[in-house]
């Protein structure tokens, strides 16, 4: 009998069976970095102080502006390669497609410090590359590969392709196949079907591979870090060295509000022009 | 009629991303195997001293021991938390409001570095609690997204007249819970463990906060050691990363089908 009760269809069993989680993401997620954000505004020296201070340092808006610069070039390559891949693994017949996924997954399962090592024995000066070309006598001196902005971006591309490319074999797989022979049997050469049918079908998901790639990258550490070292600092590495190195707890929180706002505005922008553009698209 | 075969030029430059994403893996695989004090590739001389040289460095023991808890460990709060409020969202979809499943999701919308120095800034200074215990709670925090979308998605398409039913013809809420529903997203919460589980092993921006004295976890350990030697042990460790990762990649596939890791 009572169970029946207790059964009552209300919101307050609801609540009380989310509660746990909501408590952990307000307590230990938004409380925290409220705390961080607010933190910022309080500085003795005036409201906007740390704000001021982090534009007027030139090193500091380099790094603002290198670590837009490398997620927005992270960003296009990822989108120009998934895409294509993307469209050829859709295509790919049973088996090969999914054998192709399963080569997808698997460097993603693998985690980012081992994939920035990867690239760390390949670019380093007695790295792979520079023995096989020193080898082949292409060049007399190591290159310096490893340590530049060339560096990161190659890092950034192998960690964000992979999701790229499965997001968008999901959308590239949801658009009817009967809509592209409609447009084919209509006349439209494969090229025009490309560019005019399939294309602007697949913007949505372009758009969400976009925003998981430009935030990830903009916020990524341990790729910068083994690849990019001090030369190419970017936000990430530079809040841990703030934090960890210098113990500037106020420059750290206002690299760190600087982050959360530039992501959240950027993940907003875009989900609300993807909305836009297909009611559809979630 | 169209073709279906993509253009030859676009069917070369799939192959080579791929060539791209597995050739950095497989020199990994190589570096690791060699016999050499340096890391290179081809492997000169075959050899598995540098898997023996993991075990004897007690800095990658130690981080080993702890990653493996912490994951475990957070997985399975994430789970006990999440699975409830997975449920909620969907059998009290009309009466919560839409925000709650937004405010699940944020553990990965914020920047994971801005959540590890908040989280030590805030908590771990702020309270002086210990730091396996913050790492605990923010590893807990940072797997719950996967978990709850996970569960919510395998939740979605089951019928609740189901349980319903059971519950009309007198089986206690909390027994139907786990006889009715949970034994019908059993694929779901296989499949979010093993997300959370990997993605906890492999975080770095979280963890980077939260080491102290005597406490890290392992990709923080292979951070700072690539930093001072370029020895192959860490590639030996990757290749034991990757093993795990395969590992847990042929239970998805015996259980559920990789497919599903893509959606």
């Amino acid at each position: 009998m009572t169970s029946r009760r207790f059964w009552r269809r209300n919101g307050a069993t609801g609540w009380a069976l989310s509660a746990p989680a909501t408590l952990a993401v307000i307590g230990f997620l938004l409380i925290p970095i409220g705390a961080v954000i607010a933190g910022t505004f309080m500085d003795p020296r005036g409201v906007f102080a740390p704000y001021i201070a982090y534009f007027n340092s030139g090193f500091r808006t380099t790094v603002l502006f290198r670590t837009l610069q490398i997620s927005a070039i992270t960003t296009i390559i990822s989108l120009i390669f998934g895409f294509m891949t993307a469209y050829v693994v859709s295509r790919a017949p049973g088996k090969l497609k999914s054998l192709l996924i399963v080569a997808a997954v698997f460097p993603l399962l693998t985690g980012v410090v081992v994939r920035a090592f990867a690239w760390l024995i390949i670019l380093g000066r007695n790295g792979i590359l520079n023995q096989t070309l020193l080898g082949l006598g292409i060049i007399n001196e190591p290159l310096e590969m490893l340590y530049t902005q060339g560096a990161v971006v190659i890092g950034m591309v192998y960690l964000f392709v992979p999701l790229m490319v499965l997001s968008l074999v999901g959308v590239l797989e949801n658009i009817p196949k009967d809509v592209l022979q409609a447009s084919s049997s209509l006349g439209a050469s494969p090229m025009a079907t490309f560019w005019q049918v399939l294309l602007p079908l697949a913007v949505p998901g372009l758009i969400v591979g976009a925003v998981l790639v430009f935030t990830g990258s903009f916020t990524a550490y341990a790729t910068p870090q083994l690849l990019g070292g001090e030369r190419q600092t970017v936000l990430a590495t530079l809040l841990q060295q703030r934090a960890m190195v210098s113990f500037d707890w106020v420059g750290a929180s206002t690299i760190a509000a600087i982050m959360t706002v530039i992501t959240i505005t950027i993940v907003l922008a875009m989900s609300h022009v993807a909305r836009r553009i297909n009611p559809m698209a979630t | 009629m169209m073709s279906d075969r993509p253009h030859f030029l676009l069917i070369v430059v799939a192959a080579l991303v791929y060539l791209f994403l597995m050739l950095p893996l497989v020199i990994v695989v190589g570096a690791a195997l060699s016999d050499t004090t340096y890391l290179t590739f081809p492997p000169q001389g075959l050899s598995l001293r540098w898997f023996e040289n993991i075990f004897e460095i007690s800095a990658f023991r130690r981080t080993i021991i702890t990653s493996l808890q912490i994951a475990l460990l957070g997985t399975l709060i994430a789970l006990l938390i999440g699975i409830p409020a997975a449920y909620a969202l969907n059998r009290f979809r009309v009466e919560l409001p839409k925000w709650l499943g937004t405010l699940f999701v944020l553990p990965i919308l914020v920047p994971e570095i801005v959540f590890g120095f908040a989280l030590l800034k805030s908590f771990t200074v702020g309270t002086g609690a210990p730091i396996f215990l913050s790492l605990l709670i923010g590893h807990t925090l940072i797997v719950l997204p996967y978990v709850v979308r996970v569960i919510s998605a395998s939740l979605a398409s089951f019928d609740f007249s189901i349980e319903e039913a059971a519950i009309s013809l007198g089986s206690a809420p909390v027994k139907t819970f786990f006889t009715i529903v949970l034994p019908n997203v059993r694929a779901g919460v296989i499949a979010a463990f093993i997300l959370a589980f990997i993605t906890s092993l492999n975080d770095v921006s979280v963890s980077l906060f939260l080491t102290g004295p005597g406490i890290s976890t392992l990709p923080i350990q292979i951070l700072a050691h690539v930093e001072q030697f370029f020895d192959p042990t860490v590639a030996s460790v990757s290749v034991l990363l990757m093993f795990l990762t395969v590992a847990v990649m042929a239970v998805v596939e015996r259980t559920l089908g990789l497919t599903f890791l893509a959606k």
